[in-house]
């Protein structure tokens, strides 16, 4: 497969950076999309130029570290799969391929592809947790039953690999869907109900804090999400939040 | 031998681990708030000690490559965790949880060790779920179980496909808990470099900031190094991308012993390679063999007609087809643990019955299964007399609910359908056993320097049992090391804070630099992968499933002629002061190089068979495994002299007084 890749390149967070075309020939369709970059890369080095800079780590589609903008859309064409999960397969001889970083204000480019989420981070801290020692002295494991259906949800909205797909796709880069995953999975089970207020209030106030946009209901974070993580999770912790604004 | 003293306590088994706890020192809550600790790594080893660490009062700084700590490796383990909890009450038992950790090691473990590993597996499932790990449960609410590979109890537990991420994510909340409360402070994108040891001690590491490329300075009262394993020394492996030896190798070279490094797990279900392309292998979970048969043709030209693209497997019938785990192992059949079905898979593949281009696949089908789940589906539905195609859909049905994901994921990487053709696997480089040499408190042979998690030696001997790295990763996390470092921080309440001003951290720092500076002024023609890749082929091709005195010998002088080419001919754009991902990538190499010696070394130095390390010399005439308990019953612990080839072998006798030795046997 011959291919054009017009890839961004930025040398720092600092500078000014633009889309540089890149020819490339041999591609296989067994090659996963970051394989593809890595012999791109080969090629630069090679040449005596600099690789591009992106992020990955597992590329098996669960660290949430790979991201990039693939023709527009984050984690490429394909539905409920990262970029790492991503084949050239997909892709036909003489296309070109627009190669960009996820973009937003809350999302700082560090070098060329590679961006920087620690937002993310900070909104976790800010509440993400049952404040329980790691002393071993719980209870038995089993001492609370919680009903399947509770247990699956929350376990659905704990599948969120934080990667900010969804802030990319969202044309007010908005971190609802992720900050409201990240409460649901609490919200959702016995053990979190207890801190269920100041969780949610506090997580939304770093939200905002860190300049993440409004939720204006488009629902683009839904259909880019790797891992299918639902818009009703945004309404449940609309509902958690003005529970507590009620309450608090 | 008194320099490897293993410290374990005396008294019964089953009381050492209390009494310890009972005999050692403690340090007073307002004397911990003037003790640092850094934690190097938050994967579920880093992250839990991290956590509770910061509870108990000690500041904590934490260190990762990766740019937040819930992207650790343990992220992507998939299969679940064990512990003795016996809620299926089939007879589990802290006992027998240590005997079938013991004996799925081929006898390589400590046993004080593995003991206090299961009886501290309990407490991490109270733990994980008082913290919202939202573990598998049965439609009454209570936990869910699973069964893995070379037991005979249901002791897993189990998050779908995702269990290491949600315990990781349990970590990194409580972590994140303390974060907020200033008691960790997390430095993300930081590669450790260096240990420093100031009169002896281990009190601070150099770590470079690997956005600016700044090199740093950090100190503290002790250093915990949680790194996770060294897989990536075979290039491909189920590891991530940036996984390594670095900061293991880098304490290795400053004193720490680095124990059993031959010592490899080499998982049999793995996605075979594709390609020259290929970047790293993707695990298909053991849970697989519940369910699906291995098998290749029993006819040579079969195989080849397949390679060649011109005869597909579904259409050889029964008796054309070889199940050589179920032919050789008729009592485990495909269960038979990993290092056994790997090993058969590869002979057959030697033999030239492989199914891929490459003659290196073997077959995992799930044709029988889908028929006989379909069967019993119709038969509970009240369909009766289904046709065939009824019962194929019933049975496809089953066989997605339980591997739904699994399948996909296949899918996606190979382009074929596994629910209508079956799936190929190889098996492929996981998990290492070796790693840094501990004592019973976790500590290296530095002073003050410890190590959790892949990557110590500690506890699973030759061969891992599947589910037991997460339980050990959280084990000695939570509930270990908190103990066994405030023994030694004890004498450390007076010390006050240590400073980064000395000659021990201006030389540790210097050093880093030259080293890189080494690496940068090369120049050379070949970029970093292309030497990586070089050394994944020896050591696949000599270091591998089987190893040989002859081809070990060899490896030892290809690596070290490699190494010496590398820091000639490498070439690595960009400079020192700014993000360098080449660079990053030249410093792990190095040390694999490095490694990758000791390695062959410890392997030639080992003349039987055990576990995961397989000496053709030492086999039974039927191709098992031969181990020598009279001459190997020890731990290779080798101290860093220079060149690999100098380091020098410590050997810890392993004793064993509470079970007997005894050839593993999965006939
Ligand atoms: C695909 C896969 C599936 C698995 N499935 C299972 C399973 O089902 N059950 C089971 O029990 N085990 C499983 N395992 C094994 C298990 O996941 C690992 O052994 C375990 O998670 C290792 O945890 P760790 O905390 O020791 O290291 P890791 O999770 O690997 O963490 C290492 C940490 O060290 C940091 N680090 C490394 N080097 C440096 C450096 N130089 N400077 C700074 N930081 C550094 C990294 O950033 C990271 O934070 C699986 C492994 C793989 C690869
Ligand atoms: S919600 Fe989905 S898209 Fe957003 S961070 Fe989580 S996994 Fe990624
Ligand atoms: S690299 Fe881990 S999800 Fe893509």
């Amino acid at each position: 497969m011959k291919l054009l890749l017009k890839i961004w390149r930025q040398k720092d967070g600092s500078s000014k950076g633009k889309l540089v075309d890149y020819p490339i020939d041999h591609i296989e369709g067994d090659m996963s999309f970051l394989e593809m970059l890595d012999v791109l890369n080969q090629e630069l080095i090679e040449k005596g130029d600099e690789p591009v800079v992106f992020d990955h780590d597992c590329r098996e589609g669960i660290c949430g570290t790979c991201s990039l903008m693939i023709n527009g859309e984050p984690h490429g064409p394909d539905r409920l799969i990262t970029t790492c999960q991503l084949h050239m397969r997909r892709f036909n001889d003489g296309d070109t391929i627009v190669i960009e970083p996820f973009r937003a204000t809350a999302f700082p480019v560090l070098k060329d592809l590679m961006v920087d989420r620690s937002a993310f981070d900070r909104i976790q801290q800010a509440g993400g947790y049952i404040s329980v020692n790691t002393s071993g002295n719980t209870v038995d494991a089993n001492a609370i039953p919680i009903d399947k259906h509770h247990a699956d949800e929350s376990f659905e909205a704990a599948s969120c690999i934080g990667c900010g797909a969804c802030v990319a796709a969202c044309k007010n880069a908005s971190a609802m869907l992720f900050t409201a995953a990240k409460v649901s999975q609490f919200a959702l089970l016995p053990q979190g109900k207890v801190e269920a207020i100041d969780r949610v209030q506090n997580m939304v106030r770093q939200m905002d804090l860190e300049g993440f946009g409004n939720c204006t209901n488009t629902g683009a974070c839904e259909v880019e999400c790797p891992k299918g993580i639902s818009l009703e999770n945004i309404a449940r912790m609309n509902r958690e939040y003005l529970m507590a604004t009620v309450k608090g | 031998m008194g320099i490897l003293d293993s410290k374990v306590p005396s008294g019964p088994l089953a009381d050492k681990w209390t009494k310890h706890k009972n005999d050692i020192d403690l340090v007073n809550p307002a004397n911990k708030r003037n003790i640092d600790i850094i934690m190097v790594g938050t994967g579920l080893a880093g992250a839990s000690a991290a956590a509770t660490l910061a509870e108990l009062g000690y500041n904590v700084k934490t260190f990762c490559y990766q740019d937040s700590p819930r992207r650790a490796h343990s992220i992507a383990a998939q299969g679940g965790i064990n512990a003795a909890k016996n809620y299926q009450g089939d007879g589990d038992s802290p006992y027998r949880l240590f005997y079938d950790t013991i004996k799925g090691g081929d006898y390589r473990s400590r046993e004080a060790n593995v003991y206090r590993l299961a009886e501290e597996s309990v407490n991490i499932i109270d733990q994980c779920v008082a913290q919202g790990v939202p573990f598998a449960r049965e439609y009454g609410g209570l936990l869910d179980n699973r069964s893995f590979g070379g037991v005979l109890v249901s002791r897993t537990f189990y998050a779908k496909g995702q269990t290491g991420q949600q315990l990781l994510l349990g970590a990194y909340a409580a972590m994140n808990r303390q974060i907020n409360r200033g008691k960790i402070t997390s430095y993300t994108r930081h590669e450790m470099l260096d240990v420093v040891l100031v009169d002896g001690k281990a009190r601070g590491i150099i770590a470079r900031d690997l956005i600016t490329g700044e090199i740093e300075r950090h100190a503290a009262h002790a250093v915990v190094i949680a790194s996770g394993g060294y897989g990536n020394v075979f290039y491909l492996s189920t590891n991530a991308m940036g996984s390594n030896v670095t900061a293991a190798w880098r304490v290795h070279k400053r004193g720490a012993f680095f124990a059993n490094p031959c010592f490899t797990q080499i998982h049999p279900t793995c996605i075979p390679v594709s390609g020259d392309h290929q970047s790293k292998l993707t695990l298909m979970s053991e849970s697989l063999r519940n369910d699906g048969r291995i098998w290749v043709p029993a006819k040579a030209e079969d195989a080849q007609a397949i390679r060649e693209g011109k005869l597909k497997p579904t259409k050889i019938p029964e008796a054309d087809r070889d199940y050589f785990l179920e032919r050789r192992y008729p009592a485990f059949g495909n269960l038979v643990p990993r290092d056994v079905a790997s090993r058969a898979a590869k002979e057959r593949c030697d033999a030239g019955f492989g199914v891929n281009k490459t003659g290196e696949a073997v077959y995992l089908d799930f044709a029988a299964a889908i028929q006989r789940y379909g069967s019993e589906k119709a038969l509970t539905s009240g369909i009766k007399d289904p046709d065939q195609e009824t019962i194929t859909k019933l049975g496809e049905e089953v066989v997605e609910a339980k591997y739904g994901n699994l399948f996909q994921m296949y899918e996606k990487i190979v382009d074929e359908n596994p629910y209508k053709t079956p799936m190929m696997i190889y098996p492929a480089v996981h998990y290492t056993m070796g790693g840094l040499w501990v004592d019973y408190n976790l500590q290296t042979t530095i002073p003050g320097c410890f190590c959790t998690g892949e990557a110590n030696f500690s506890d699973h001997g030759a061969n891992r049992l599947g589910a037991s790295a997460l339980m050990q990763g959280l084990a000695d996390g939570y509930f270990v090391l908190p103990y066994t470092i405030g023994d030694y921080l004890s004498d450390d309440i007076r010390t006050g804070p240590i400073s980064t001003e000395s000659e021990a951290f201006d030389k540790a720092e210097a050093e880093v630099r030259a080293n890189l500076e080494k690496l940068l002024n090369a120049k050379g023609a070949h970029p970093v992968d292309y030497y990586h890749k070089k050394l994944g082929k020896i050591m696949w091709n000599k270091c591998g499933m089987s190893r040989n005195a002859t081809e070990l010998k060899e490896a030892i002088e290809e690596i070290s002629a490699l190494r010496a080419d590398f820091y000639e001919n490498v070439r690595i754009p960009g400079g020192l002061n700014e993000m360098n991902t080449e660079l990053e990538k030249a410093g792990r190499v190095a040390d694999f190089l490095e490694l990758g010696e000791l390695f062959a070394k410890d392997a030639l130095e080992r003349n039987e068979s055990c576990g995961g390390h397989f000496r053709e010399e030492y086999q039974t005439p039927e191709g098992e495994a031969l181990r020598d308990d009279k001459n190997f019953r020890y731990v290779a612990a080798w101290e860093y002299k220079g060149a690999p080839k100098d380091a020098k072998l410590h050997k810890e006798d392993l004793v064993f007084e509470n079970v007997e030795l005894k050839t593993r046997s999965y006939k």
